[in-house]
């Protein structure tokens, strides 16, 4: 049981992918624009999370090792595109917001390197909770930048009109130079007051799939570690 | 004519992949540290950017469109990638070393960047025909490598400066990024002015 709630919660606190780990940059600076493109986005790619994560571990003795990533990756494209129609079908208002990067949760690299790192090592109920704990997790971080963004840079939160900051509002920071600002700043909070001290390798590069491959080649060595997916 | 000017240069400054639409951040604040390896990786991206698009456009006008298998776009555009990349790094390999040596590290890790997947959908997305299309997705490469360049200078810049202990590693990064990036701000309305449609 205890395994399971800390399963849970180090996606959520310790190993939060986007603050921590700093996977899936390009959703997290795209969608954090708004507090309701946040939470849909969030809410889409912890499906597909789930889904693919369930699936695979479910999957982990069949598929042949040498050809796992191009099977992960059909598998998670296939859930991708389910949440697609889904959300195109009931929510087509998000589906215009968040527009091409709906279909990018496919090379989200938190969903390939979830299941390279844990759904294809552990049962099926270990990883789908550490799917909805990373899910969680990464929804929370977008949710955070996009409530900053959002009410300071546009005056409103989901929607709702805030008095004094209404007319007062920055808008640069729902552009993207705001975006790259903000994620800078939460980072370095979190490196400030979170009790893990701040990475000496300024990018992650042990949830990419890629990794293993990659350190075998020069990346180790001169900066090319993180070339990786996203 | 113009219209092609328009896109192609809409595409690198003004709706430029890494900078303001967040595609492609990975490479952009990994590989940046060094001006060779950014300039390595950028081109790798325009080659399999222009490879992608001559590949994947025709896919969907004469393969999917007419038998409407249009919601398959995203499964088969990551597939063909991914097989595509593959491929140009076996021939390459076998028949220009040279390219191989200096682009080769950086193929396998393009597969997966969303700037690649990104700019054949847009294509699609956009309505723009073959022609169009190609000169679309040479401006997003054109801009990925402008911006990586850019960027390789200002970090190396950072590297050597004092900066506050909880601010070092990706937090200042990501700082220098947003100063990047508001330079190409001063672009927007450039393109609606210079050529009145």
């Amino acid at each position: 049981m205890n395994k399971t709630i800390s399963n849970f919660l180090k996606g959520i606190i310790k190993e939060n992918p986007v603050l921590v780990l700093v996977l899936g940059t390009c959703p997290t600076l795209a969608t954090s624009t708004s507090v309701i493109n946040a939470l849909g986005m969030g809410a889409a790619a912890t499906v597909v999370l789930l889904c693919s994560n369930v699936v695979i571990s479910a999957l982990r003795k069949v598929i042949p090792d040498k050809v796992r990533i191009p099977c992960y990756i059909v598998l998670i494209a296939g859930f991708v595109t389910m949440v697609q129609m889904l959300v195109k079908a009931y929510a087509p208002d998000l589906d215009k917001s968040l527009g091409i990067y709906l279909p990018l949760i496919v090379v989200n690299c938190i969903i390939l390197g979830r299941a390279e790192m844990f759904a294809n090592k552990n049962n099926v109920f270990d990883s789908a909770i550490d799917a909805l704990g990373m899910g969680v997790g990464f929804t929370l971080a977008l949710f955070c930048m996009a409530t900053i963004r959002e009410v300071f840079g546009n005056g409103t939160f989901a929607g709702i009109e805030i008095p004094v900051l209404i007319d007062n509002h920055i808008s640069i920071l729902t552009m993207a130079p705001g975006g790259f600002f903000v994620f800078g700043l939460l980072i370095a909070a979190v490196n400030k007051f979170g009790k893990y001290k701040p990475k000496k390798k300024d990018f992650g590069c042990e949830g990419c799939p890629n990794s293993e491959g990659c350190s075998k080649t020069s990346c180790e060595k001169d900066g090319k570690e993180a070339a990786v997916n996203d | 004519m113009t219209k092609f000017i328009v896109i192609l240069l809409s595409a690198v400054f003004i709706n430029n992949y890494v900078l303001s639409r967040f595609l492609g951040i990975c490479p952009f604040l990994g590989v940046s540290k060094k001006l060779d390896s950014a300039t390595g990786m950028s081109l790798a991206v325009i080659f399999v950017m222009l490879m992608a698009t001559a590949a994947t456009w025709p896919i969907q006008k004469f393969l999917l469109d007419p038998n409407g298998l249009g919601y398959l776009q995203t499964i088969v555009f990551i597939l063909v990638i991914a097989a595509l990349v593959q491929l140009v790094e076996i021939v390459l390999k076998r028949y220009i070393p040279s390219l191989h040596k200096s682009l080769g590290v950086y193929l396998p890790l393009i597969t997966t960047n969303c700037a690649v997947l990104g700019v054949t959908i847009l294509n699609i997305d956009a309505g723009y025909s073959f022609a169009e299309a190609m000169v679309n997705s040479l401006g997003s490469g054109l801009g990925f490598f402008l911006a990586m360049v850019m960027f390789s200078g200002v970090r190396s810049t950072i590297e050597g400066s004092d900066i506050p202990e909880s601010f070092k590693g990706l937090p200042v990064t990501l700082t220098a990024a947003a100063i990047t990036s508001l330079s190409f701000l001063g672009f927007s309305g450039v393109i609606e002015n210079l050529f009145p449609m």
